[in-house]
């Protein structure tokens, strides 16, 4: 069949054009349809858009601030900032997070911890797009593997953070206090904002205390992103304030010397510069090493710092709460003189105990067989027990408490120590209120030789010796010395509240440090062993406070309950005794007797601020200047 | 014949001595010039949808030299060729969709291509984008046109049947563009008007039907999205959201060319395939987008005047389907970009990077090229 040999072909012809003629009309339209949409959205719509687009690549970024970094009064770096790399996340640019993560574990080693972290954080409320961090602190060829697949795995990042570090380690960790990755109810606490791009806070001490100060203020850019948020180009900025460089009082020679005298041993060592009341050393040992607290311990060996029978992360000197035993009878003896219980002249009759009535409960003096007659400055010399007792009877508790609130116990009297504890002063009130008995005259007697209920921590011993260093001139204990830039430590420095105790005869401050100076140096003063060939003249005392009560739920060998029954040794002291330059407090847990124990570590510290380091900083000085006159 | 002799007398006039070079070689210089400027614009806009990637324009390049060289072989063909042909390349066809669904490999839960050993792989269904044309418009030329009904049910059939498998794949933009340049021809035939409202009253009574027993998951999804983009933002609305954004972002004469940041940010999915009239739009604004809009009209008044002056019904049919199938493309890529049609996979004709359309594409303009140019010398 030939093809349109019987067709009317003009007639299909004209059929087509026509249908042809309607297609075309249906084209343009269509077509001036598709450009009405466009005009819709290119002319009408174009400033919605526009800002759409420059949202899309513009973002905000937060420019997290460096923090303040803390110096010793020397100006050795104690916390410093160094570059950590960590792994983080955007949630809304990852596909396939559950296999995104077993990826990533399988080139990493990533720890099932950090995992659930993050899984915790993913679940919690948070800003779109803000980078999540998975693993922290990679090291280098981490960072080099994660960079050869880094192109499978969209928002996936490695991110650089300078991250504290503190150089010393166990030497400041009690001192200083450490940063750690902010909690949730810290955040809940702090201004969100500022903290846009910090993942770190101050938990504990300096750090803690000062975290405004340190933290400076956030900064802010705004940068060009691509879809899968990689930087591209940084539009604008508004640098971060960086936190103030702090100084503190702290000297890192003494604060190591004090390691070293304590090493090996439990307890606490505390130096006050009487002057300013600046903290010149604040050891408790063992530390541990805050470092790594920073970037997050691991649950095991958390487990074994808290779980450790030593205790490395009590702050013994801040927190640790003993009976100071003997060293509070150069305070109850200012007590004694100025309320009138007892005289320069007045002799006691020490048969060996002292009784309330006739018959009674004998009250030990800690020498057996008793000193016989003995004065003020006697009893302070030999520590006799049985003057403070009879004293302490005659004044009674509330004289007592009166005078000893004024020396800073029962208090935290610090200015800028974050955690500091204030102990326990006992008064009539509290024994009924917390004991439900009344004050018994036996109390009394206990509380005049720092037994019984009365509990003071080794920074509490030391404020109140300062006191007497001081002759009644009240220093509150502190670590601030300076702020770096143009801001004063006054702005930060909480206000001093404590008046001066001014005693009714001024006289008597002279005469209570002479007691302290005849525990040296006197020739039948507990101490005297320890103040052999001293330069300059120390005033001290030493004490032994009993060891009450272990928790009977710790299991301990026999051996360490031996060890662990035995005594706190504990010294408070300050030299030279007539312009005093250092206070100290020492307190040895089990360390057995003050004396033989406490009052030599002491001895080490004064010699080594009095004699050794001056004596350093001259032959430094000396080389300098002679090397630069021999240039 | 008005119409066509008009147009047809003044080319001739203007064209006289060049006419004999340009039917010798059986091209059109119209529609070649048209198509070249296009390309040319095309491979301008992929340089910077492909992100500055020049070995993207290189290979695009090469395809459309190889397309080019297809369109010129598909010219030198008399129509009364593919008439002849017609019935057993349908055949053919029919054949490789079949084994598609039966051996076919493919990507992506879609089994689309045909990998015989020895040959490249190819897709079966692209090819039936010409050919299912072609049978359509042999069957009903044969007979007289308007066609009777029983005619127009069997063209109905030629074009059903292979669309209905190339939906099983899944492969909907095909699917989609093979079923309309099959109807067009129908359409073309003459179908009476009644028919016409008769088919769209049926369409609106089985798009829920559709909707329930034949569309996927995926497909229902994109509809769903299309409605609101926002309801999922970072999935499926996405591509929406961002090319929603370039192009308005580009505004009456837009950012520049390479400077859309849309683009070259990476928020704009697939940029130099499917979306990249969004970075048309975002770098050379409404002007640009005047000016593609323009270039395809002109090549679609070209065709449809190709169709209209072609000398037998055979030819008519086939060049106005054609012309009709690459109407389609475009509606429903810059319908689809623009947020006016649900997401399905068809390319921006002649620009979208990527191979067998664009040569499928060429093919079809090469039998346009030979209808035009094959005239026996009956009414002149």
């Amino acid at each position: 069949m030939a093809w349109g040999e019987f067709k009317n072909t003009a007639a299909e012809r004209r059929l087509f054009q026509r249908r042809a003629l309607v297609m075309l009309i249906v084209v343009s339209m269509a077509m001036i349809g598709l450009l009405a949409r466009m005009y819709q959205l290119q002319i009408v719509e174009h400033d919605i858009y526009t800002t759409l687009s420059d949202k899309n690549r513009v973002q905000v970024q937060s420019v997290p601030p460096p923090r303040g970094l803390v110096y010793d009064r020397n100006n050795f770096l104690l916390a410093e900032n160094r570059p950590v790399f960590s792994l983080t996340l955007v949630p809304e640019r990852v596909d396939g997070m559950e296999a995104t993560l077993t990826r990533l574990a399988g080139i990493l080693d990533i720890a099932e911890e950090d995992i659930e972290r993050f899984q915790r954080r993913l679940r919690e409320p948070r800003r779109p797009f803000q980078e999540l961090p998975l693993s922290y602190d990679l090291s280098e060829e981490e960072i080099a593997r994660m960079a050869v697949h880094r192109h499978e795995f969209p928002g996936v990042e490695i991110k650089a953070e300078l991250v504290r570090y503190y150089p010393h380690s166990e030497l400041t960790a009690h001192a200083l206090g450490f940063v750690g990755r902010i909690n949730r109810e810290e955040l809940q606490r702090i201004d969100a904002v500022n903290y846009a791009g910090t993942n770190y806070i101050g938990k504990s001490g300096i750090e803690r205390f000062y975290e405004q100060v340190l933290h400076g203020a956030v900064g802010y850019q705004h940068v060009e992103t691509n879809a899968r948020g990689r930087i591209l180009r940084v539009l604008e900025r508004v640098n971060p304030v960086p936190g103030e460089d702090l100084q503190l009082h702290l000297d890192l020679r003494l604060q190591r010397k004090a390691h070293e005298l304590l090493s090996g041993r439990r307890g606490a060592i505390i130096a006050i510069e009487p002057d300013t009341g600046g903290i010149l050393a604040l050891a408790s040992v063992p530390g541990f090493d805050a470092n790594k607290f920073v970037t997050g311990i691991s649950v095991n060996e958390y487990r074994d710092l808290s779980e450790d029978i030593d205790k490395p992360l009590f702050n013994r000197a801040l927190r640790g709460q003993y009976p100071p035993g003997s060293t509070i009878k150069p305070m109850m003896a200012v007590a004694a003189l100025d309320s009138g219980a007892t005289t320069r002249e007045r002799r006691i009759w020490d048969p060996g105990y002292f009784q309330l009535r006739e018959g009674g409960r004998r009250f030990r003096n800690w020498y057996r067989s008793g000193d016989g007659w003995v004065d003020l400055k006697t009893s302070m010399a030999r520590s006799n027990d049985v003057y403070f007792y009879e004293v302490g009877v005659e004044m009674g508790v509330d004289v007592m408490s009166q005078y000893l609130a004024q020396f800073g116990f029962g208090e935290d009297a610090t200015l800028d120590v974050s955690g500091a504890l204030s102990g326990l002063l006992p008064t009539a009130d509290w024994k009924r209120g917390a004991r439900n008995e009344p004050w018994y005259p036996g109390d009394s007697v206990n509380m005049s030789i720092g037994q019984g209920f009365f509990l003071s921590t080794p920074l509490q011993l030391a404020t109140a010796t300062a006191l007497i260093a001081n002759r009644g001139e009240w220093v509150e204990p502190r670590l601030l010395k300076d702020i770096r830039g143009d801001r004063s430590v006054e702005e930060f420095l909480p206000e001093e509240t404590h008046e001066p105790l001014i005693l009714k005869n001024l006289d008597d401050w002279e005469y209570v440090v002479d007691t302290m100076v005849e525990v040296m140096h006197g020739p039948r003063g507990t101490a005297r062993a320890a103040a052999q060939g001293a330069s300059y003249q120390i005033a001290g005392k030493t004490g032994t406070a009993q060891v009450f009560s272990l928790a009977e739920d710790e299991e301990y060998d026999e051996e360490q309950v031996r060890e662990r029954l035995r005594d706190h040794a504990l010294f408070v002291g300050f030299a030279p005794a007539d312009d005093p330059k250092i206070v100290v407090a020492i307190i040895v847990e089990n360390g057995g007797g003050g004396s033989s124990t406490a009052a030599p570590v002491a001895r080490a510290l004064f010699d080594a601020w009095l004699e050794d380091f001056p004596a350093a900083e001259q032959d430094a000085m000396f080389t300098q200047t002679a090397s630069e006159g021999n240039r | 014949m008005a119409l066509g002799s008009v147009f047809n007398n003044s080319a001739n006039n203007h064209l006289t001595r060049s006419k004999s070079v340009w039917s010798t070689l059986h091209l059109d210089p119209i529609l070649l010039l048209l198509l070249l400027m296009l390309i040319g614009l095309g491979l301008f806009v992929l340089y910077s949808g492909a992100d500055r990637n020049i070995e993207v324009v290189k290979a695009q390049g090469i395809r459309f030299v190889v397309a080019l060289v297809v369109m010129f072989v598909f010219a030198q063909l008399d129509p009364a060729v593919f008439r002849r042909w017609a019935p057993w390349l349908y055949l053919a066809g029919m054949a490789g969709l079949l084994a598609v669904l039966l051996v076919g490999v493919g990507a992506k839960g879609a089994q689309r291509w045909l990998a015989i050993p020895g040959l490249p792989r190819f897709q079966p269904s692209e090819l039936m984008k010409l050919v299912v044309p072609m049978m359509a418009a042999w069957y009903l030329s044969k007979h007289y046109l308007p066609p009777r009904l029983f005619h127009v049910a069997i063209g109905l059939l030629i074009v059903l049947v292979p669309m209905a498998m190339i939906v099983q794949q899944p492969d909907l933009g095909t699917s989609l563009l093979v079923g309309m340049a099959g109807i067009f021809v129908v359409f073309f035939a003459g179908i009476s008007w009644k028919l016409i409202a008769a088919f769209f009253a049926l369409v609106s009574v089985s798009t829920p039907m559709m909707w329930f027993f034949v569309m996927r998951d995926y497909q229902k999804q994109r509809v769903l999205t299309l409605l609101d983009p926002q309801s999922d933002p970072l999935g499926a609305g996405w591509n929406i959201i961002q090319s929603k954004t370039a192009i308005g972002s580009g505004g009456m004469d837009g950012k520049g060319w390479l400077q859309g940041t849309q683009s070259h940010l990476e928020f704009l999915p697939e940029s130099h395939t499917d979306f990249i009239v969004a970075v048309l739009a975002e770098e050379f604004g409404f002007i640009g987008m005047l000016l593609l809009m323009s270039l395809y009209l002109l090549i679609i008044l070209r065709c449809l005047y190709i169709a209209a002056t072609a000398q037998d019904s055979f030819s008519r049919l086939l060049a106005g389907a054609l012309t009709m199938t690459f109407f389609i493309y475009i509606f429903v890529n810059v319908g689809m970009v623009s947020g006016l049609l649900p997401v399905v996979g068809v390319p921006l004709p002649l620009v979208s990077y990527g191979g067998t359309s664009g040569v499928t594409l060429m093919a079809a303009f090469g039998v346009l090229m030979s209808i035009q140019t094959h005239r026996r010398m009956i009414t002149a």
